[in-house]
C-alpha cells in the first residue's frame, strides 16, 4: 500500500511502486482530468503539481509521490476560478481541450513564480506543452490576462 | 461515470423538415452532472422513438442536441448557437448533449467540414418551428391572437398585458399542436446569437478536468487492453509467447485479434488487464513472431522515386480538361516543368486512439472519441450480425480527430476484444501505435507544366501521383481520384483557356486515409506554388495575377481584403511576402505570409494574414480559432513533420521523432472573416491548405529559392 495525498485527500493505493503517477491517478484513484499524451515526458498533457512544482506524471513513479502533496487539475481550485482557469475561459483558449489540463497546470506554476511574465518567459515556461489544435496564441494571451487578474487579486 | 436515465411523460413526433423531424418532449433528467456523458439516445431506453434536437422539461429546462462530434472545431457550441437563436432561449442556461449514432439525425460523419454547412438550414427551421408552436400554445392558453405574443429567453410574453409563461409551462400544449410549415426565419440583422463571438459552452469543462474524453470513460468492471499490432498492415501473427506477459500482475488474458482496416485484416495480439499500465507492462513482456512475407516492404525513397518516375512516363487518368494544353506545351519555345513533393503524415491527435466496447449477447454498446457514430453503427451491425437498433454508439468529447477518428478499425477491434472477454473493455492505443500504424495522409508527387505567353497563362497541365483513398475504399481503379482538383479554385477553369488535371494511380501496402483538409492539404501546395511560379514567369505581381484570373466579385472582395490588411501594396520589393488562395469544402481562404531571415540565417515567419470566406457563419471567434489552428498544423506538416518508411515500417515513434510545433513556433496570425450571406461553407479545415504555399512563396520572394519539396528545414534555406 502506498499513501498518497491528492488534492488534499488521503488515499491508500495498492499499486506497483514503479507504476507512473499518471496511471495511479487515472485508473486507480479515478481522477481523469490528467491526460495521457505520449508517456515519455514529451507533451505535457500529464502535468500535475508535486509539492507545488510541475512534474510529468507519466514518468514520475508513484513511489516518488508517497507522502507528498499531489495536485491535479481537479484540485487546482474549488470553482474553476484559479486565475489561469478564469483567463482560459475569458480568452476562449481550448479547442479539443485535451492538452489544457496540462497547459493550465504548467501556467499555474509560472504565474506563481513570475507574476508578470513576458512573452519570452511564457514561451520558455510553456514550450514543454504541446497543443495539436494550435491554441498557442490564446495560451500566451490568457497567461497575460491571468497575471493581470492575479495582480488585481493581490491588491484587493 | 454513468449515463443519465430519462423517463418521458409526453412526446410528439412531427414529420417533415427535409428528412429530419422536430419533437417537443417532456422529460426529467435524473441527475445530470456536468461530467457525465449524457446522450440524447438514452431516451430510447423507454422504447419510444424520438426524433429531436430540442427537448424541454416541465420546469422549462431546455436540452439541445449536438448531433456531430466535438473534436475542437466547436460543434458543441455552434449547433446549439443556431438552435437557440431561433428558439429564443438563453444559451448559457441549456443542457447540451451529444446524439448517439442514429439515422434520425441524418448524416453524422463529422468530416469534410460539414457540420454547419450541412445542417444549418434545418437547424434554423427546427428552432423556429418550436418557437412558433410554443407561442401558439401560449396564445391558446390565454385565448389571445398569437400575433400579440412573442418569445424571449425561454418565455412567451403577451405584449398587451405583459403576462408570461416559461417554455416548460407550454411544452405539453405545444406538443399537441400540428407542426406549422414554412415558419418565418429571422433576418441576419435580427440575430442575437448567430454571428456573435460567444464563449464556447465546453470551455469550462475543459479547464477543470470535467470534460469526458474517450480515455476518461469508465464502466463498472471495465478491463483495459493494449494490442501489439504489426506496423506493416499485411503482416500476420506467426506465433506468440505470452508466458511472461501473463505473469505481470493485473494481466488477465492474451490472445490474437484481427480487425479490419478497409478490407484488409490487420493482426495483433491483445493484452487485457485490470489497468492500462498493467496491460502496457504485459505487452512489453510479450514476444510475437510475425510473418511479413507476400507483400512489398517499401522505403520512402522507393515510393517517391516510383511515383516521380510515373509522372514522367504516364499520362494518367484524365480528370478534367479545358482546351488543349498538350498541344501548346509541345509547341512552346519555353515552358515550366516542375515536380512538387509532399510527405506522408500521421494525424497525432493529442488523445491517442481508444475505444470502449461492451459486447453482450443481446446488444453491443460503444463509447469513444468517434467522428462517425452512424458509420460505426452500420459497420458493427454488419460485422457482428446484430440488429441495428441493438448497436448503440456514443460519442464522448474527442481529444482531436483530424479525420483519423472517422475510421472504423478501432471500434471494431474494441468490440472483438470485448466479445472475447465477455466484459466491457477499453482499448488504449499508445502514442507509438498512433504515430506508426496509420492509416496515414498519403504523400503525393505532382508534375506541373505551364506556358506563359505575353504575360498571360497560355496552358497549365497538372498530374498527381500518389495513393488514392477511393481505391482503399474499393473504388474503381480505372477512374481518376475524385479529389484530383481539390483545393483549386473553380473559376480558373473559365479564365485559363487550356488546363488539364490527371491522376496517375499509385498503390503501396501502406494504408492511407483522409487527414485534415484531405487532398487540398497537398494539392494546394502544388497548385499555389505553381501559380506563383507562373506569375513570376509572366512578370506579374502574384496577387494581381490571381485577381486577373479570378474575376468573380466575391473573390475580388477577398483579394482586396488580403491586400488591404497585409499592406501588400506598400511592401518592400523582395521583402519576404507570399500569397496563396485555396478552396476547400465550399470555403475560400487566402493567406499572405511575411518572412524574414534571422541573423543566424533561419527563416522566421513574421506574420500571417488569413482571410476566410465561408459565407453564412455562426461564431466568428470559433472561425478565427480554427484558422489559427489550421495554420499551425500546416506549418508543422510543411517544416518539421514527415512519416518516412524503411523496410515497410514507419520510422517515427513518438513526439521526439515526429515533432509537433510548440508555442515557440507559433507565428502572429490575424484572421479576417468575410461578411456575406452566401451559403455556408466549411470552417474546420479550409484554413489549412493555403498556408504552406504562401510560406514557400514568401521564402522565394525573400531569397529567390523555390521550395518544391515538403517538409523543408527553416534553419537551412
Amino acid at each position: 500500500m502506498i499513501s498518497l495525498n491528492v488534492n488534499q485527500k488521503a488515499y491508500q493505493v495498492d499499486a506497483d511502486p514503479n507504476m507512473p503517477l499518471l496511471w495511479v491517478i487515472r485508473d486507480i484513484i479515478g481522477l481523469t482530468g490528467t491526460k495521457y499524451g505520449c508517456g515519455v515526458a514529451q507533451c505535457g498533457a500529464c502535468v500535475v503539481h508535486l509539492n507545488g512544482e510541475a512534474v510529468r506524471s507519466c514518468v514520475t513513479k508513484v513511489s516518488r509521490a508517497e507522502g507528498q502533496q499531489v495536485t491535479t487539475i481537479e484540485g487546482l481550485s474549488a470553482n474553476n476560478d484559479h486565475p489561469a482557469q478564469v483567463a482560459w475561459n475569458e480568452e476562449n483558449v481550448p479547442q479539443c481541450g485535451y492538452c489544457h489540463s496540462g497547459q493550465i497546470m504548467s501556467a499555474a506554476v509560472l504565474l506563481r513564480d513570475n507574476p508578470n511574465p513576458t512573452d519570452e518567459d511564457i514561451d520558455n515556461a510553456m514550450a514543454g506543452n504541446i497543443c495539436r489544435c494550435g491554441t498557442y496564441l490564446r495560451i500566451r494571451k490568457a497567461i497575460h490576462t491571468a497575471a493581470e487578474l492575479q495582480r488585481k487579486e493581490v491588491k484587493s | 461515470m454513468s449515463t443519465s436515465n430519462i423517463s418521458r411523460r409526453n412526446f410528439l413526433r412531427a414529420a417533415g423538415l427535409t428528412g429530419t423531424a422536430l419533437c417537443l418532449g417532456l422529460y426529467f433528467p435524473a441527475s445530470s452532472k456536468e461530467s457525465e456523458v449524457f446522450n440524447a439516445g438514452d431516451e430510447e431506453a423507454s422504447g419510444i422513438e424520438l426524433n429531436s434536437w430540442i427537448k424541454i422539461d416541465k420546469d422549462g429546462k431546455v436540452t439541445l442536441v449536438d448531433h456531430r462530434a466535438e473534436m475542437g472545431q466547436g460543434s458543441y457550441q455552434s449547433v446549439p448557437q443556431i438552435l437557440a437563436e431561433e428558439l429564443e432561449v438563453d444559451l448559457n442556461n441549456v443542457n447540451i448533449v451529444f446524439a448517439r449514432g442514429d439515422k434520425k439525425y441524418g448524416n453524422q460523419i463529422t468530416g469534410g467540414s460539414s457540420t454547419i454547412r450541412g445542417s444549418y438550414k434545418n437547424l434554423l427551421k427546427l428552432g423556429a418551428t418550436a418557437r412558433v408552436m410554443l407561442i401558439q400554445a401560449a396564445a391558446n392558453k390565454w385565448a389571445v391572437p398569437a400575433t400579440e405574443c412573442y418569445a424571449e429567453s425561454g418565455h412567451v410574453i403577451h405584449r398587451p398585458s405583459g403576462k408570461k409563461f416559461h417554455y416548460g409551462e407550454l411544452v405539453e400544449t405545444a406538443s399537441k399542436l400540428e407542426t406549422p410549415k414554412n415558419v418565418p426565419l429571422k433576418k441576419i440583422s435580427e440575430y442575437k446569437l448567430i454571428r456573435k463571438p460567444l464563449h464556447r459552452q465546453d470551455t469550462p469543462l475543459k479547464t477543470n478536468g470535467a470534460a469526458v474524453f474517450g480515455l476518461d470513460f469508465r464502466l463498472p468492471g471495465m478491463l483495459y487492453a493494449v494490442v501489439e499490432r504489426n506496423p506493416r498492415l499485411r503482416g500476420k501473427v506467426k506465433s506468440f509467447d505470452d508466458a511472461a506477459a501473463l505473469k505481470v500482475p493485473g494481466v488477465k488474458r492474451v490472445f490474437k485479434v484481427q480487425m479490419l482496416v478497409y478490407s484488409t485484416i490487420r493482426e495483433g495480439v491483445a493484452v487485457v488487464a485490470t489497468s492500462t499500465w498493467a496491460a502496457m507492462q504485459g505487452r512489453k513482456a510479450l514476444h510475437v513472431e510475425w510473418d511479413d512475407t507476400g507483400f512489398e516492404h517499401l522505403s520512402t525513397a522507393e515510393i517517391y522515386s516510383r511515383q516521380n518516375q510515373e509522372l514522367q512516363t504516364k499520362e494518367g487518368l484524365s480528370f478534367r480538361k479545358v482546351g488543349d494544353p498538350d498541344n501548346l506545351l509541345k509547341n512552346a519555345a519555353k515552358k515550366l516543368d516542375v515536380v512538387y513533393e509532399t510527405p506522408y503524415q500521421a494525424h497525432s491527435a493529442m488523445e491517442p486512439l481508444n475505444c470502449v466496447a461492451h459486447y453482450q449477447d443481446s446488444k453491443i454498446e460503444i463509447w469513444g472519441p468517434i467522428q462517425a457514430p452512424d458509420w460505426v453503427q452500420d459497420f458493427i451491425t454488419t460485422q457482428f450480425n446484430m440488429p441495428k437498433d441493438k448497436v448503440i454508439v456514443n460519442m464522448t468529447f474527442l481529444g482531436g480527430g483530424f479525420g483519423r477518428k472517422a475510421f472504423l478499425d478501432y471500434p471494431h477491434e474494441a468490440t472483438l476484444i470485448s466479445k472475447e472477454m465477455g466484459a466491457p473493455v477499453m482499448v488504449v492505443w499508445s502514442r507509438e501505435d498512433d504515430v506508426r500504424q496509420g492509416p496515414f495522409r498519403p504523400g503525393i508527387s505532382y508534375r506541373a507544366e505551364g506556358v506563359v505567353d505575353s504575360g498571360n497563362i497560355s496552358a497549365i497541365k497538372f498530374r498527381m501521383a500518389g495513393q488514392n483513398l477511393d481505391h482503399w475504399q474499393g473504388g474503381k481503379k480505372d477512374k481518376a481520384n475524385g479529389s484530383t482538383t481539390e483545393g483549386f479554385l473553380e473559376p480558373y477553369f473559365k479564365t485559363i483557356k487550356n488546363i488539364s488535371f490527371a491522376d496517375v494511380p499509385f498503390e503501396t501496402p501502406i494504408p492511407t486515409m483522409w487527414w485534415r483538409s484531405v487532398y487540398a492539404s497537398t494539392n494546394g501546395f502544388a497548385f499555389e506554388s505553381f501559380m506563383d511560379e507562373m506569375a513570376h514567369a509572366a512578370g506579374k505581381d502574384p496577387l494581381d495575377f490571381r485577381r486577373q484570373y479570378l474575376p468573380e466579385d466575391r473573390l475580388q472582395r477577398l483579394i482586396n481584403k488580403m491586400e488591404e490588411v497585409s499592406g501588400w501594396k506598400s511592401r518592400e520589393k523582395n521583402g519576404g511576402y507570399g500569397v496563396a488562395m485555396t478552396e476547400c469544402f465550399s470555403s475560400t481562404v487566402g493567406q499572405i505570409v511575411k518572412v524574414s531571415k534571422t541573423a543566424a540565417g533561419k527563416i522566421k515567419v513574421d506574420h500571417v494574414w488569413a482571410v476566410m470566406d465561408c459565407g453564412w457563419y455562426v461564431n466568428p471567434d470559433i472561425i478565427k480559432a480554427q484558422v489559427e489552428g489550421s495554420i499551425l498544423m500546416a506549418l508543422g506538416a510543411a517544416t518539421i513533420q514527415e512519416i518516412t518508411f524503411k523496410d515497410g515500417l514507419a520510422q517515427q515513434h513518438n513526439f521526439y521523432d515526429y515533432k509537433m510545433p510548440r508555442i515557440t513556433d507559433m507565428p502572429p496570425i490575424d484572421v479576417y472573416v468575410m461578411d456575406n450571406a452566401e451559403d455556408a461553407g466549411g470552417v474546420g479545415e479550409p484554413g489549412l491548405p493555403a498556408f504552406s504555399p504562401a510560406l514557400t512563396n514568401a521564402i522565394f520572394d525573400l531569397t529567390g529559392k523555390r521550395i518544391r519539396k515538403l517538409p523543408f528545414d527553416m534553419n537551412a534555406v
